[in-house]
């Protein structure tokens, strides 16, 4: 319970305006130490999930989760296994491709990733991967080589394996 | 119905009868409503004392406190009391006067963010956009408000809103997915302290302001008596258990009765209930009750474990805990033969804490505030309500002051907000007009908020401020006095003002006080005048308090601890520097 590690909080909220600076702002008065925070509508009408990143041990963790289910307007929270977790992630990374032979090996790289060319400039290539956070950054290292423009990440987010659900 | 008439019969539906408030631009049609209402509005003379002054409301009579301010720097002045009741968990609904939603985020003429300023500083806030959402909204408000762990509300109210035209609805259906209290504790956990309990040799109760809120007095006395376990109480629990108990110990922490500090520290047992081990408690967390196994029960998830790690934490109501807990105690006693023998043990408390009782008796001039306070529970009767400020008269009276009641002790506890006491004063009174109230302020405190010397005058609201004159932000030059080479950097206050001239201006009867005795019958013919009252008592500046330094453990007590010895022999215990010891 104790090692200092990323932990993966999944959290439904009322889709309300408000509730993403009420959980933001939580995160900064308590000094929890946030790494990532993505949100979207969820499988309910009216409520939205939150896939937090926070990093800390065990008792850290217990208290991130215990104040955010004080808040009023979160419903569930659950900090999800990492052996028992799907985690991805979406990232666009636009690369400086000016010249044929450069272009052909970024397109290369984007297959073996299983990315895609969503477009072509006269001197850029955008690729956009998913995938694990891990394998973004793998592809990311490949790339700097030939010189990146520009990069947009989503943020991970995740949902846990088989019939168990938040 | 026009959304501020909605606001005024909500508020009303939920039982209010009086609110405190301060207009302003954007509140002019909720106060035209007023106008015509049968609601009580007391205009006070600062939007901080409003809140202070519901807070004051909500703590002496357990109902909603209500305030009412406008907006950009009326409801920036809401924020202190806001505040101070969030940290103390007292349920009050802020109402705070918005721009017209059109202008909203233009910067606009007093405009302030009050949603996304208070999200920090309340259990919930909100912010009505139609006319519709105004009686859902106080109704949630109320009841976020007063269940579970409770605390503050802020209701953001736009201009145009108030005057939208709406159809009135009186049964409005509230729903709160994401709110559900938890009120009873989980049997299994309860069974594991009841043992727990029972095992123990020496075992301490530490009461917290939960027991006031769940109206668990009664059922503390009798868990403290069934297994005969001392109890000491935080600041916000003073009053939850009848401190002239043979089995009380007075208040705990960095400027808590030796006895309590000591005993907490020695005995192998804590059920700690309804508190959150605030710092000032528990000194030097490392070192707090370090040979007890601690049973933690709140209502509040999150504040088991925060500080302390626990053995036994129960999430639940403090009364339904209490409750079930004896019950298994009982149960276990009489099927199993186990009676907890601790006779030793609270032998030794009672030794103790009579050669241990702090000196009230002075006869020094300038007067001690021991003497003072000595003389104002002669004074008072058990039912009086006293609220304190902050600083050095709110420690001397946690320390000396003998209270008995729930709820007659107010002060603020986790904020420490200097300015507190006497609009606190003011709410108490005005919800429980039959009792008296005394607010004990410093100079320094009193001065922050002295305006509202004309709102106890205009309204006759006959409070006794007591303000203990030393000429010293006395707390903060007693720290630079040990801690800081006596380096006194701006805690004087020089000679002004004349307190008795202060309160006349405001048609305030005004009294002083500079020797022994006249305290005593100053008070109590304030008290008998029926009318609102200052004393300024003017104090000996170089008194300190005992306490425990920042960061020390709790039985590192500094600074001469004066006793009234009463019974012959020695003081079991009165090492206080040394970190280590044995049983």
């Amino acid at each position: 319970m104790d090692e200092q590690r990323s932990h993966i909080i999944s959290a439904l909220v009322l889709h309300r305006p408000g509730v993403l600076q009420r959980v933001a702002g939580l995160f900064t008065r308590r000094g929890f130490n946030i790494e990532n925070i993505t949100v979207g509508t969820s499988e309910q009408e009216d409520m939205a999930r939150m896939t937090i990143i926070a990093r800390g041990d065990g008792k850290v963790l217990e208290q991130i989760t215990k104040q955010l289910n004080k808040l009023i307007d979160v419903i569930k929270v659950r900090d999800l296994e990492p052996g028992n977790t799907v985690e991805r992630e979406l990232c666009l990374i636009k690369v400086h491709a000016p010249v044929e032979h450069v272009r052909s090996e970024v397109i290369q790289y984007a297959n073996i990733f299983r990315g895609r060319i969503i477009d072509v400039g006269i001197e850029t290539l955008t690729v956009e991967i998913t995938g694990t956070p891990d394998k973004i950054e793998a592809l990311i290292d490949l790339l700097r080589v030939f010189g990146i423009k520009q990069i947009a990440r989503t943020g991970p987010t995740a949902i846990s394996r088989g019939i168990k659900t938040i | 119905m026009k959304g501020g008439e909605a606001i005024i019969k909500s508020l009303q539906d939920h039982g209010v009868d009086v609110v405190f408030g301060y207009p302003g631009g954007v509140l002019l049609p909720l106060y035209d409503v007023i106008y015509d209402s049968d609601l009580k509005h007391i205009l006070v003379r600062h939007e901080q004392c409003a809140a202070h002054a519901a807070d004051g409301y909500a703590r002496a009579s357990g109902k909603v406190g209500v305030c009412i301010g406008t907006s950009g720097p009326g409801a920036t002045n809401l924020i202190t009391g806001i505040a101070t009741a969030y940290m103390d968990s007292s349920p009050i609904i802020a109402i705070a006067g918005q721009v017209g939603t059109s202008l909203i985020g233009n910067d606009a003429f007093q405009e302030v963010d009050t949603l996304g300023i208070t999200m920090p500083i309340t259990k919930h806030n909100f912010q009505a956009m139609k006319a519709d959402e105004i009686p859902g909204m106080i109704k949630a408000g109320f009841y976020i408000a007063e269940t579970g762990r409770p605390g503050p509300i802020v209701l953001d109210l736009p201009k145009d809103v108030q005057e939208e035209e709406f159809n009135y609805k009186t049964d409005v259906k509230i729903d709160l997915p994401g709110y559900k209290p938890t009120k009873k504790g989980h049997p299994l956990q309860i069974k594991k302290a009841a043992k727990l309990i029972l095992d123990s040799k020496k075992p301490v109760i530490l009461a917290g302001g939960g027991v006031i809120h769940s109206k668990s007095s009664e059922e503390l006395i009798r868990l403290s008596e069934l297994i005969s376990a001392p109890v000491t109480t935080t600041l916000m629990g003073k009053g939850s258990f009848p401190e002239d108990h043979k089995l009380s110990l007075g208040m705990l922490g960095m400027h808590g009765r030796k006895v309590a500090n000591i005993v907490v520290d020695e005995c192998d047992c804590l059920i700690a209930i309804g508190c959150r081990f605030s710092d000032r408690t528990t000194g030097n967390v490392g070192e707090f009750a370090s040979k007890a196994k601690i049973i933690h029960i709140d209502v509040d998830p999150a504040e088991i474990g925060k500080n302390v790690d626990v053995d036994v934490p129960i999430v639940g109501d403090a009364k339904n805990t209490l409750i079930s807990l004896t019950r298994n105690i009982i149960k276990i006693k009489t099927t199993t033969k186990n009676v907890n023998n601790t006779n030793k043990w609270t032998g030794y408390i009672s030794d103790f804490k009579n050669n241990c009782r702090p000196r009230i008796s002075f006869e020094d001039v300038p007067l001690k505030p021991q003497q003072v306070i000595k003389e104002i529970m002669e004074s008072i009767d058990n039912d009086t309500i006293v609220t304190t400020d902050v600083g050095q008269n709110q420690m001397w009276m946690a320390h000396y002051f003998t209270s008995k009641i729930p709820r007659t002790f107010l002060s603020s506890g986790g904020l420490g907000t200097m300015g507190f006491g006497f609009p606190a004063a003011m709410g108490a009174k005005v919800a429980l007009p039959e009792s008296d109230v005394v607010a004990v302020c410093g100079d320094g405190g009193f001065l922050m908020v002295c305006q509202e010397l004309a709102t106890i005058k205009e309204y006759d609201i006959p409070i006794v401020v007591c303000v203990f004159d030393n000429r010293y932000l006395g707390m903060v030059a007693q720290w630079q006095k040990l801690f800081y080479d006596g380096r006194i950097s701006h805690t004087r206050l020089g000679e002004v003002p004349d307190f008795v001239k202060l309160a006349e201006a405001f048609g305030v009867k005004g009294e002083r006080v500079e020797r022994p005795g006249e305290m005593k019958e100053t008070l109590k013919n304030a008290l008998k005048s029926g009318e609102p009252t200052l004393i300024d008592v003017t104090i000996d500046p170089d008194e300190i308090l005992p306490m425990v330094p920042p960061g020390c453990g709790l039985t590192e007590i500094v600074g001469e601890y004066k006793v009234e010895r009463e019974s012959p022999g020695e003081i079991p215990y009165v090492k206080t520097t040394s970190r280590s010891r044995g049983d």
